[in-house]
């Protein structure tokens, strides 16, 4: 098991390596005599074509109408009398969909960690344990219980893949791909989790908004205490990173 | 109503033509379409690829066809594309995989139900328990990977439920030969139902091919690899039981026939109206293509084309779930297995089959660790509190 940032002369990328194909490539921006001309224009008929696609395309899809209008008025009778409640349904299916990913983030995660500890490399921050990064998974997986339960309060089917869920999907794939990659370190698997905790931060304050504007206190309250925990994530694993990152560079973790 | 391939002679191949804004149109919706219209995507992509494949290799081996050869395939390039393009950017490749699966399932299963030869048939049903293994398999991948509920594109037409365990399909490749069907006496739908099973089983494996090492987590990489190596041997399968002295020429004419017959299934079934249009053009063109190749057959071999295909056609097997008759042939044949060109109970497989198999699987069988323990429940296996199911 490799560390990430070893210095050593095998990256073969950028010119530097290529003394003499650089060279004879970088003269290539003179001018070949004879070559064709190179395409009239600029970027600008590439922005206008995707202007075209953009105004003529159609919507990822769609977000169903409450299964429940029981539920619906219950939870959230100032929506249903001006506001479109199908914003909150969307969100709330986005964040069930992102907190499950978590999870299986986390778990991936969770990998490199066993395999850090077991190459005894000495550099894993005291606090970042097995146990709590099975902690950390677990209320991942408990806020997507949490959000599917609101969305079957509001009328709502938990199993609905809404467009914004759909996105959040597309969005997270680099993270996944980043993470369960055998090839990258624990650090670089926790700026993976990083990002996703970032986003997943934004997220909760969003819901929480979302939820006051309907005036749902209950969901208020549920959800001010899952960004509590979303808080803690995301300060511990920015710490573990962090001190990952330096502890390569050569400081000692803490 | 049933087609008749010789009443209408399509649009004429010199007036068949696309833009590239015409290949690259508006996807279908992952959310909203339906998943048949989906399935209709994916099988008609594989049936375009094939279509292209087998021209090529014709064009190596027969000169007289190769400028014939060369204007058909360019439509067949332009045509594949125009529908493989439907699938939307939003489909990551382990939900396209699933939708692949989900082809091998529903249109494996419609076929053998309709298919009139009982070896043919039998053959359909042994491979299709396979696939739906497969289906079993990528959605704990998908679930357990990604968090993400392989129903959404399945759309609750289709059971996940473990079938012939992967892990045992693996065979000596003489063990996957079949026994081809008589050309003069084969009826035409078993001659349409085996190349489209051919079609959708090589595009199967070669999109495995593509996107396998595109995964970054090594059992994902495995899985892949695993399940590619049975789609190589369903196309073995499969493609066995074409009678392998048809002509060059006959193969042609009934690859078009194919293609103008599933296309008019697509069009008669189709949901979504704008790409109803698009399956109503191609047919148009295959049918173009067919007269095209029937009068090749007139000019080089002297045959009557309508002595391959007399009269009309039956009518196109139904896009529709089949679950209760997957269901039955889950329990009536999981136990079937292979020795020579036979389908026999456990108890007789091919020995060769089964030393094979004991090797690949000593290190580890990738399918088996992916789903161990794994029950899909909806909103994936996290979802705990779904009790009761």
């Amino acid at each position: 098991m490799e560390q990430s940032a070893q210095i050593a002369m095998k990256n073969r990328t950028g010119l530097g390596m290529s003394p003499t194909q650089s060279k004879q490539l970088l003269e290539s921006l003179k001018g070949i005599d004879g070559q064709p001309a190179a395409a009239a224009g600029d970027g600008h008929a590439l922005a206008e074509m995707r202007a075209t696609f953009r105004a003529e395309a159609e919507p990822l899809g769609t977000v169903p109408a409450p299964t429940s209008l029981k539920g619906m008025a219950k939870s959230g009778a100032k929506m249903l009398a001006g506001k479109r409640p199908q914003v909150l349904i969307d969100k709330l299916a986005e964040r069930a969909a992102f907190e499950r990913g978590g999870t299986r983030l986390y778990e991936g995660v969770l990998v490199k960690l066993r395999a850090e500890s077991r190459a005894s490399s000495g550099e894993v921050p005291r606090e970042l344990t097995e146990g709590m990064l099975c902690r950390i998974r677990d209320e991942e997986a408990g806020h997507f219980r949490l959000v599917s339960e609101c969305i079957e309060q509001l009328g709502g089917d938990p199993t609905v893949e809404t467009p914004s869920a759909d996105l959040a999907g597309i969005e997270s794939t680099g993270l996944l791909q980043a993470v369960s990659d055998p090839r990258t370190t624990l650090a670089q698997s926790l700026h993976a989790a990083l990002a996703a905790e970032l986003v997943d931060h934004a997220g909760w304050e969003l819901l929480i908004r979302l939820s006051e504007e309907i005036g749902n206190s209950s969901m208020v309250r549920r959800f001010r205490e899952a960004l509590r925990q979303e808080d803690e994530h995301l300060s511990r694993v920015r710490g573990w990173y962090e001190q990952l990152t330096l502890a390569e560079g050569g400081a000692s973790a803490s | 109503m049933a087609l008749r391939l010789f009443d209408g002679k399509g649009t004429p191949l010199e007036r068949q033509r696309f833009t590239w804004r015409e290949l690259a149109h508006k996807p279908i919706s992952k959310l909203d379409d339906d998943a048949f219209t989906r399935v209709r995507v994916i099988l008609m992509n594989g049936i375009e690829s094939e279509a292209i494949r087998f021209q090529h290799l014709a064009a190596r081996m027969n000169g007289p066809l190769r400028e014939s050869l060369a204007r058909i395939r360019r439509v067949e390039q332009h045509q594949e594309t125009q529908v493989n393009w439907l699938l939307g950017a939003d489909h990551s490749p382990l939900e396209t995989t699933i939708g692949y699966e989900q082809v091998a399932v529903e249109v494996t299963a419609a076929l053998a139900r309709n298919e009139p030869d009982p070896y043919v048939a039998e053959a359909l049903r042994f491979a299709m328990l396979e696939d739906f293994d497969h289906l079993y398999r990528y959605s704990a991948l998908m679930d357990r990977l990604t968090g993400m509920d392989p129903n959404n594109i399945l759309q609750c037409y289709t059971d996940i439920l473990p079938g012939r365990a992967t892990s045992v399909e693996h065979r000596d490749p003489l063990d996957d030969l079949t026994r081809p069907w008589d050309k003069a006496t084969a009826q035409p739908l078993t001659k349409l139902h085996t190349m489209t099973i051919v079609s959708g089983e090589y595009q199967t494996h070669d999109y495995y091919m593509n996107v396998g090492p595109s995964f970054a987590d090594p059992v994902a990489r495995q899985v892949y690899a695993e399940i590619a190596s049975i789609e190589e041997q369903h196309v073995t399968h499969y493609e066995a039981l074409l009678d392998p002295s048809l002509t060059w020429l006959e193969q042609w004419l009934l690859h078009e026939a194919n293609e103008a017959y599933n296309y008019y299934g697509c069009l008669q079934q189709e949901s979504n109206p704008r790409i109803k249009a698009i399956w109503e053009r191609m047919l148009d063109y295959e049918l173009g293509h067919f007269h095209h190749v029937a009068q090749l057959m007139k000019d080089h071999e002297r045959r009557d084309p309508q002595e391959v295909f007399p009269g009309a056609l039956p009518e196109p097997f139904p896009y529709a779930s089949n679950r209760d008759f997957v269901r039955k042939v889950l329990v009536d044949e999981v136990s079937l297995r292979r020795n020579g060109t036979r389908f026999v109970p456990l108890a007789e497989e091919s020995q060769a089959s089964i030393d094979y198999r004991r090797h690949m699987n000593s290190q580890g069988s990738p399918t088996e660790i992916v789903a161990a323990g794994y029950r899909w429940l909806p909103g994936t296996e996290l979802n705990r509190k779904a009790a009761g199911f």
